[in-house]
C-alpha cells in the first residue's frame, strides 16, 4: 500500500486526479526561489512561456535575460553571472539546452564549478507530436556523467515547485528535467523532498517484498498504478521515487535491493546512461541484485500522442508489468 | 590618462615585455609541448594590461572592485602565467611548472587549480559570452556608474566559433559599455592563414554591423595599445572591440609569422627550421637584445 508517512495526494487513485504540467511547478518554483533570494536570475533562449520562465519575468523584469536562441552562449553567460556572484537559471527544451550546449556547460559551469541551475524543460517521448527531434531522451545520460552535476527528475508539479525551490539553494551545478504535458499529482505539500534522497511511495520502511520498482518523473505515477494492482494480485512491491538521479541515494536503493532482491527501474529516457544505468553501476559492485530496466532502447522517437508513444517505446504500464513479472522469474 | 603616457613607462614596458617573452621561452622549453605563436605576440598587449591599464590588485585577486580580464583563447595561456607571475600574482620561479603533473599551471588555464583565475578556458569560443555575463550583472548591481571594465581577450581563428557571435549579438543589443573585447589578430590559425581556413576579414564591418565601436591597434606599439584601449573605454553607449594587429612568434625570427609555431615549443623538428637543439638558444638570445625595438620599428 502507499506508504502514508509520504503524505501522498489522498486522491490519488481517482479517476479525475488533478493533472499539472511539471514544468509550472519549476515556473511557480522559480519566482518562490526569487521572492527569497534576490541573487536569482533568470535567462531564456526564445522559450520564456514554454518553459514557464515567463511567470518568473513578469515578477522581477529586471532581473531576467532574453538570449535570443542562443543555447550555447546562455550557458556561458550564466557561468559568468555566477562569477560575480548570481544565481542564475538557464531555460530552453533540454534537447537544446543541456543538449546543444553540453560542451559549454561541461566546461565554463562544472569545470569552472559555478552553481548554475539548468532547467531543461519539454524532456521525454511525452513532448508528442512534435516528433523526434525535440524528445530528449538522452539528457539524463549526457549530464549525470558530467563531475559536479546534480541531476535532478522531478514526479510531479509540486515535487517540481520544491525542487527548484532547492536547487537555487544548491550551491553547485544542477541539471532538472522537466515534462511538457500535464501529468497527475501524486504528492502534496507535505511530501518530503530533499536533493540526494530517494523516497519510498508504495510499501513500509522495514518490510520485505517480492519486487522494488525504482521510477523516476512523470512515470512514477505509473509505477504506482503497477504496484497497487500488483498488491490486488497478491504480490508484495515496493516503490521508490528518485528525484535525484546523482548523487544517487545509495543507501536507498540498497535497501531495496536488500529488502525485495529484484529491481525494475522506470524512467523516460533511454535505457543507457538514465536512471537504470545509475541503479544498476551500484548494484553491480555493491549488491549484485536481478534488474529489469523499463526505459527507450536505443531508438529515436516520432510523432504521436504521449499514450501512444509510451506504449510504443515500451514504457506504458504493461510493460512495467512485464518488467516485474520477468525479474520475478529470474528470481526463482 | 591613458593618452598620456610617458616615454619613461613606455620603457619600462618594453622592459616588461622583454622579461616575459623570456620567460615564456624557459616555460615552453621546460614543459616540452604548448603553443608558441599566440604567447609571444600577445605579450605587449599584456604587459600594458597587467602594468598599466588593469585595476587590479596582485596581492588581493579577490578584491571585488577589480576589472575582469578573461582569457578566452586558454592556449596562450603560457603570455597570461608569465605576466601575472611578473606582475605580483605568484612567483616567477613557479612558471617552470607549467603542464607538469600538480601544477597549478595547467596546459590550459583552470582556476580550480588556480583560483585567481577569472575562468577557465581552452576550448575555444565560449569566453565572449562569460564576459558579457559578467558585465550585465556589474550593470544589474551598479548601474551605469560602474568603475570596471571587463575586458576578453580572444584570437582571431577563435572567431571561427558560432558562440562568439551569438555573445557579439547579446553584447551588441545589451549596449554594454563597460565590455572591451581586445582580439589577436596574428592571421594565423593550427591549419593554417586564417583567411585561407575561413576568412574572417572585413571584421571591422563585422563588428560595426553587429552595434560595436571598432579600434584597431599596432599590438606591438604601446603607445597605441593604450591609446587604442582609452578610447574604447571612454565608448558608454555600446561594447568595444579592440583588433590588435600582432605578429605570430613576435621576438623570435624564426617564429615569426609562421604558422607552423602555432602549437609548438621551440625544440621541435620542423622542416626548415633552425636544428631543435639551437631553437631555443636562438630566440633568447634574440628576446635579450630586443629591447627598444618594439615601438621603434613601427614608428
Amino acid at each position: 500500500m502507499l506508504n502514508s508517512s509520504q503524505k501522498l495526494n489522498p486522491k490519488l487513485w481517482d479517476k479525475d486526479i488533478e493533472q499539472v504540467a511539471i514544468r509550472k511547478g519549476f515556473g511557480e518554483g522559480l519566482v518562490m526561489a526569487g521572492e527569497q533570494n534576490p541573487d536569482v536570475v533568470g535567462l531564456c533562449s526564445d522559450l520564456t512561456e514554454s518553459t514557464q520562465m515567463h511567470l518568473f519575468k513578469n515578477k522581477f523584469p529586471e532581473r531576467f535575460f532574453e538570449m535570443g536562441i542562443a543555447e550555447q552562449s546562455m550557458a556561458s553567460v550564466a557561468s559568468g553571472m555566477s562569477a560575480m556572484g548570481k544565481i542564475p537559471f538557464i531555460t530552453s527544451y533540454a534537447m537544446f539546452s543541456p543538449g546543444r550546449n553540453w560542451e559549454q556547460i561541461r566546461t565554463t559551469i562544472c569545470y569552472n564549478n559555478r552553481a548554475v541551475v539548468i532547467a531543461g524543460s519539454h524532456a521525454g517521448v511525452s513532448v508528442g507530436p512534435d516528433g523526434g527531434t525535440h524528445q530528449a531522451i538522452e539528457d539524463i545520460a549526457i549530464t549525470r556523467v558530467i563531475p559536479r552535476m546534480t541531476v535532478i527528475s522531478p514526479c510531479d508539479y509540486i515535487e517540481a515547485r520544491k525542487a527548484t525551490v532547492a536547487c537555487a539553494e544548491l550551491g553547485s551545478p544542477v541539471y532538472i528535467r522537466l515534462a511538457r504535458e500535464k501529468t497527475p499529482v501524486i504528492t502534496t505539500d507535505d511530501t518530503p523532498f530533499e536533493i540526494g534522497k530517494a523516497q519510498l511511495y508504495y510499501g513500509k520502511t522495514g518490510d520485505k517484498a517480492d519486487v522494488g520498482i525504482i521510477a523516476t518523473g512523470a512515470l512514477v505515477y505509473r509505477a504506482l498504478k503497477v504496484a497497487e494492482g500488483l498488491s490486488k494480485q497478491g504480490v508484495s512491491v515496493k516503490v521508490l521515487n528518485v528525484a535525484t538521479i546523482k548523487p544517487l541515494d545509495t543507501e536507498a536503493v540498497f535497501q531495496l535491493a536488500d529488502d525485495t532482491r529484484a529491481i525494475v527501474t522506470v524512467e523516460e529516457h533511454q535505457v543507457v546512461g538514465g536512471l537504470g544505468s545509475a541503479v544498476a553501476e551500484y548494484l553491480a559492485e555493491n549488491l549484485p541484485t536481478p534488474i529489469e530496466f523499463v526505459g527507450v532502447r536505443d531508438q529515436f522517437g516520432q510523432s504521436g500522442t504521449p499514450n501512444e508513444l509510451l506504449e510504443h517505446y515500451g514504457m506504458g504500464e504493461s510493460h512495467i508489468l512485464d518488467a516485474v513479472k520477468k525479474v520475478l522469474d529470474r528470481k526463482k | 590618462m591613458l593618452h598620456n603616457i610617458t616615454p619613461e613607462k613606455i620603457k619600462f614596458l618594453e622592459e616588461k615585455a622583454r622579461d616575459i617573452r623570456i620567460s615564456i621561452i624557459q616555460m615552453l622549453v621546460a614543459a616540452g609541448s604548448g603553443h608558441s605563436a599566440g604567447p609571444l605576440g600577445m605579450a605587449d598587449v599584456f604587459t600594458a594590461l597587467y602594468f598599466y591599464i588593469l585595476k587590479h590588485d596582485p596581492k588581493t585577486p579577490t578584491w571585488p572592485g577589480r576589472d575582469r580580464l578573461v582569457l578566452s583563447n586558454g592556449h596562450i595561456a603560457p603570455v597570461l602565467y608569465a605576466t601575472m607571475a611578473h606582475s605580483g600574482y605568484f612567483p616567477v620561479s613557479e612558471l617552470l611548472t607549467l603542464r607538469k603533473f600538480g601544477s597549478r599551471l595547467q596546459g590550459h588555464p583552470h582556476r580550480e587549480y588556480l583560483p585567481m583565475l577569472e575562468t577557465s578556458s581552452g576550448p575555444l569560443g565560449s569566453g565572449l559570452s562569460q564576459a558579457v555575463g559578467m558585465a550585465l550583472v556589474d550593470r544589474l548591481d551598479r548601474g551605469v556608474d560602474s568603475d570596471r571594465f571587463f575586458y576578453c581577450l580572444v584570437g582571431d581563428g577563435e572567431l571561427d566559433e558560432g558562440q562568439n557571435w551569438e555573445a557579439i549579438m547579446l553584447a551588441g543589443k545589451e549596449k554594454l559599455g563597460r565590455l572591451i573585447m581586445i582580439v589577436d589578430r596574428n592571421n594565423i590559425q593550427i591549419d593554417g592563414y586564417t583567411e585561407d581556413v575561413m576568412p574572417l576579414e572585413s571584421l571591422v564591418h563585422k563588428f560595426e554591423s553587429f552595434g560595436w565601436h571598432v579600434e584597431e591597434i599596432d599590438g606591438h606599439n604601446f603607445a597605441d595599445i593604450v591609446a587604442g584601449i582609452g578610447r574604447a573605454q571612454s565608448v558608454f553607449d555600446g561594447p568595444s572591440v579592440v583588433i590588435a594587429h600582432t605578429i605570430p612568434g613576435k621576438g623570435v625570427s624564426y617564429m615569426e609569422r609562421d604558422f607552423k609555431w602555432h602549437g609548438n615549443p621551440p625544440g621541435t623538428n620542423i622542416a626548415g627550421e633552425p636544428p631543435k637543439e639551437q631553437q631555443a638558444e636562438i630566440a633568447l638570445r634574440e628576446l635579450r637584445t630586443l629591447s627598444g625595438q618594439i615601438t621603434s620599428e613601427h614608428e
